[in-house]
């Protein structure tokens, strides 16, 4: 069965608070960065057993949806390496 | 009968042994279960206790709402209404699960909140009797992920369903931004599902006013009566 990379970006919902975001972005501020809109995410790189890449990201999309990201706040988005 | 009621142990749970004596102090019969546990018919209600599941990864509660137990504790919920009770990472869990509405987010502020709190009932419960609207406990917190959050336009619903079932109040129990530890939204401090109620703050460490408060005794005592009255026993 061919290997497949693929990374999960989650992020939060654009109207969910980031306090986490909030707080980096404060200090860098403090520091003088002129910076701004920061949102703090995950970054999930795995390697999947499928027959084809369309497989691979159906079931890394699966995986995203069931536990990865909570639905409720959080939005991923899949991407598989050819 | 007289209930019996499992206190799970998830690896990261802290406040199982804690729940576990103050059940045994209101004189029902416990029984310490695990988290792989994936028979639950020895049991007339589950308390997921508090701690810090898997150790908070991912999310806090996601990686326990997929263990077996929880599967298990699904299909009673809904094959025969199986009283559960979440405390502190019990309710993120149990939100993470999708047995309670909503979500648990880290704190507005940013900081772990370790304090004492008021809580008012909001909505009154078949599970929790002589618990009525308006009154108010007063019960420690102890979290960094308690700001209660659900998606906009379905705060109404919750309170019209009557799933909003407690909320921070001042010490006067008057709702006030000021008595919110957390950001939740609406203040809520602990919401309802059926059979399925979870809080963030920890009832089992307010059994004696000499801690500090005794309303802890009230709040798990009226759940206790509520299990012994209303559960569907499976055995």
């Amino acid at each position: 069965m061919p290997e497949f990379h693929a990374v999960v970006t989650v992020t939060l919902k654009t109207e969910i608070l980031d306090p986490a975001g909030e707080a980096v972005q404060g200090v860098l501020q403090h520091m003088e960065f002129p910076v701004s809109d920061i949102r703090i995410g995950r970054h999930i790189q795995l390697t999947v057993d499928a027959p084809d890449a369309a497989e691979a990201a159906r079931l890394v999309q699966q995986m995203a949806d069931a536990v990865l990201a909570n639905p409720v706040m959080e939005q991923a988005q899949v991407r598989v390496e050819q | 009968m007289s209930a019996r009621i499992g206190v799970v142990t998830f690896p990261g749970s802290n406040c199982d042994h804690d729940t576990l004596w103050a059940l045994e102090q209101l004189g029902v019969e416990t029984t310490a279960m695990w988290y792989r546990a994936e028979d639950l018919d020895h049991v007339d209600g589950v308390v997921l206790p508090g701690g810090f599941s898997y150790g908070d990864y991912l999310r806090s509660g996601a990686l326990a709402a997929q263990a077996p137990v929880l599967t298990a504790l699904q299909a009673a919920v809904e094959t025969r209404s199986l009283p559960v009770l979440g405390i502190c990472n019990g309710f993120q869990i149990l939100t993470e699960a999708g047995l309670l509405p909503g979500a648990l987010r880290p704190n507005r502020h940013g900081e772990f909140r370790c304090d004492w709190h008021t809580v008012r009932v909001v909505e009154e419960s078949r599970w929790f009797p002589g618990l009525a609207v308006g009154k108010a406990l007063r019960l420690p917190i102890a979290h960094a992920e308690g700001s209660y959050y659900v998606p906009n336009g379905q705060l109404g619903a919750l309170f019209q369903n009557g799933e909003a079932w407690l909320q921070y109040v001042d010490d006067a129990g008057r709702l006030s931004p000021m008595a919110n530890p957390n950001g939740s939204v609406a203040n809520l401090a602990g919401v309802q599902r059926g059979s399925v109620a979870a809080l963030m703050p920890h009832p089992e460490r307010a059994m004696e006013v000499f801690l500090g408060s005794d309303d802890g005794r009230q709040l798990l005592g009226a759940w206790v009566q509520g299990v012994s009255q209303e559960a569907i026993h499976a055995r």
